[in-house]
């Protein structure tokens, strides 16, 4: 029984610390499945973080911090739209741009409006996201198993949580499903012929980078006033990256990218459990290199020991029309 | 001259200087606008502020020290980016090869400590740029072999490379006698000569790698200009398939690009582990390896521009240092800001403004003579 109560909480763990991965991967979708390569997941979320964090602490409502987030996300992504699409810019150098202009300016501005070394005032009451008690959770924890994994695991997780969770097959319905999606993948693939088909490629890598700020700005806002209770400096730590990698390991398809940032936080969920656990044969192993781990295996997966991926063909590339 | 005819009906050639002075110009006023636009925003002058800054960097002799001092930290990971631009990549991992070049410096100054300090410099620098090529390398090959992509691979690698900084320092390297994660003090022997010893100026941690890292860029000029190495490189950067049909392996070119690279951005660690320092410490590479990006792309990633480049990103530091003393409202990370804003307008911006300036020059270009068809 203690076996299966650690599984349940590290998987409970896993789906807290999977929910803004899952989010900026499925944005990262949209931007990249468009032919955009999109560096700047991470600064879109810190981005959003700190507007989040700094409007529901002045507003006092969490709701209204979740739009400023996605706002902010939003208006970043225009950013990256405007030189990488409008003006034909090297979309990495673009998003390596927007991630260390928003580096800098998130604890600048919060030390200037709230003089708290870069920090934004911690959010309690309405100003974060609750956990939600789903119905029926207190009548079903007597059901042997069952019941104890609808407590712990299903129940009592705050909406974003959910929403990340419905986000996946929303976004696959939009991706594979609508006229939408059809021609954000071919875009992706062949901007010549939707061009040639009289569509705008401009205008649709526009509309899926509104996508992608719209998802990142959640992602980033559930960093700051769901999973923690305010902005703290750099809070992202990388997370935009990882869900970027997890994406390529999905092979840019929504459910595979899932499973990988699942696996992600689910690395995570373990590094926090074995800090000073002293293994059978290995010992202590030290906490530096438990951290290390996503990294590490993000780099052992991307190398290709789990089979190619197919980027996009016409990823990285702007579109010129006379070619 | 019979070189200025040109065909009729062909396009004006733009001069360099427009090129290389005037585009760069208008997009680091462009980025230092906005910037003044987020003082603003914050409730400072921006005019007293951009005084504060320049008197800052090079009012006095010390500040002027301190800005050189900064100023070779920019060169290295500038021609480090550069290196990589010419073949085509982006190694964002600058700053966790300078990292790994500093424990390279450390491990030698701390453990070869018996040798004179003619036969420890070279040792160390040795040391700085084989660490930072080896942690270069691995992104390099998973890039030419198995087609992982190299900006997130470094990307990693920064991570990694932190991580591996922060174990080193608390577990194995970590001064007995201290609390603080770092090493004990290297002996005074092993220390670079500051320039002050040198030179008559006020004491500032400016140091020989100063003059090592002129020395490296002249030697970058030559490496990739006048050298098959370079040649190869720079043809790899342009076109891979053109570079297989001469015979030229791509492969082979990405990983000597990434390693020279990493073995530049090791360098930093000579600055500031033997030059300043004196002993390893965290966090020593202070964002010197992402500002190399706006370095490389604001110098065209050549030397004198990366020279120049770097000179105004050691006033940028030291300037704002100034200016995060001086005014209540802004704080170091505002350097960070200008540093982004400076990226954004040379390099994802960089076709904004181009176009207009070049029609401008055009249409006010001194009149050629036009060869008779």
């Amino acid at each position: 029984m203690e076996t299966f109560q650690i599984i349940v909480l590290l998987l409970d763990a896993t789906f807290r610390v999977a929910t803004p991965l899952v989010l900026a991967a499925l944005a990262g979708m949209f931007s990249e499945r468009a032919g955009v390569v999109d560096i700047g997941l991470e600064g879109k979320m810190l981005g959003a973080a700190f507007a989040a964090a700094a409007v529901a602490a002045v507003s006092g409502s969490a709701w209204v911090g979740l739009g400023a987030g996605i706002l902010t996300s939003i208006a970043l992504s225009m950013l990256h739209a405007y030189a990488c699409v409008t003006h034909k810019g090297n979309q990495v150098v673009s998003g390596m741009a927007i991630n260390i202009v928003v580096a800098g300016l998130t604890p600048t501005l919060g030390y200037a409006w709230f003089s708290m070394g870069g920090q934004t005032p911690s959010l309690s009451g309405d100003a974060r996201f609750k956990s939600i008690i789903l119905p029926f959770a207190e009548s079903s924890r007597d059901i042997p198993i069952f019941g104890y994994l609808y407590v712990e695991l299903i129940s009592n997780h705050n909406i974003i949580v959910y929403l990340a969770a419905a986000a996946v097959p929303i976004c696959a319905w939009i991706l594979y499903k609508t006229r939408f999606g059809l021609r954000v993948r071919a875009v992706g693939e062949n901007p010549h012929a939707v061009d040639t088909a009289g569509i705008s490629v401009d205008w649709l890598r526009y509309k899926a980078l509104i996508m992608t700020g719209f998802l990142c700005g959640i992602a980033g806002s559930y960093l700051s006033t769901a999973h923690g209770a305010g902005f703290i400096r750099d809070m992202t730590a990388g997370k935009g990256y990882l869900a970027l990698a997890a994406l390529i390991f999905g092979k840019w398809r929504p459910v595979p990218t899932l499973f990988a940032c699942l696996l992600f936080a689910f690395t995570d969920a373990v590094q926090a459990r074995l800090q000073g656990v002293d293994l059978p044969l290995i010992g202590v192993i030290p906490v530096q290199f438990i951290q290390a781990l996503p990294y590490i295996l993000t780099v052992l997966l991307l190398a290709g020991f789990v089979g190619k991926a197919h980027p996009p063909k016409a990823i990285g590339e702007p579109y010129i029309k006379e070619r | 001259m019979a070189e200025e005819k040109v065909k009729f009906g062909a396009p004006l050639k733009i001069p360099g200087w427009v090129n290389y002075a005037l585009i760069p110009l208008v997009n680091l006023i462009a980025a230092l606008l906005i910037s003044g636009v987020v003082i603003l925003i914050i409730g400072d002058n921006p005019i007293e502020a951009l005084k504060v800054l320049i008197y800052g960097a090079f009012g006095y002799p010390e500040a002027v020290g301190y800005t050189l001092y900064y100023t070779t930290n920019f060169i290295f990971t500038g021609l480090a980016v550069a290196i990589a631009f010419h073949c085509g990549l982006f190694n964002i991992g600058a700053e966790g090869q300078a990292a790994l070049g500093g424990i390279g410096v450390g491990l030698v100054c701390l453990y070869m400590d018996w040798m004179p300090l003619w036969m420890i410099i070279p040792f160390a620098m040795g040391a700085a740029a084989i660490f930072g090529a080896a942690w270069a390398y691995i992104p390099a090959y998973l890039q030419a072999k198995r087609g992982s992509h190299i900006v997130i691979t470094t990307i990693m690698f920064n991570f990694i490379a932190a991580s591996l900084m922060t174990y080193l320092l608390v577990e194995v390297l970590i001064d007995p006698n201290g609390q603080s994660p770092e090493s004990r003090p290297i002996i005074e022997t092993t220390w670079l000569p500051y320039i002050h010893e040198v030179v008559s100026m006020p004491k500032t941690p400016l140091n020989l790698s100063f003059v090592y890292a002129l020395i490296l860029s002249a030697g970058f000029y030559f490496l990739v200009w006048h050298t098959r190495w370079g040649y190869e490189i720079r043809v790899v950067g342009q076109n891979e398939t053109a570079a297989r049909y001469a015979g030229i392996s791509p492969s082979k070119n990405i990983i000597l690009a990434m390693m020279i690279s990493g073995a530049l951005a090791g360098f930093v660690g000579v600055n500031e582990i033997q030059g300043v320092h004196h002993r390893l410490i965290l966090d020593f590479t202070g964002g010197y390896g992402f500002a190399g990006i706006a370095v490389a792309l604001m110098g065209r990633n050549h030397p004198i521009g990366i020279f120049l480049a770097a000179l105004l990103f050691g006033a940028l530091y030291q300037g704002g240092s100034e200016l995060a003393f001086e005014m209540k409202s802004i704080n170091k990370e505002m350097v960070i800001v200008i540093q982004g804003l400076i990226i954004l307008f040379s390099g994802a911006l960089e076709h904004m403004f181009r176009p207009k300036i070049e029609a401008i020059y055009r249409r006010f270009a001194p009149a050629r003579p036009v060869e008779a068809r």
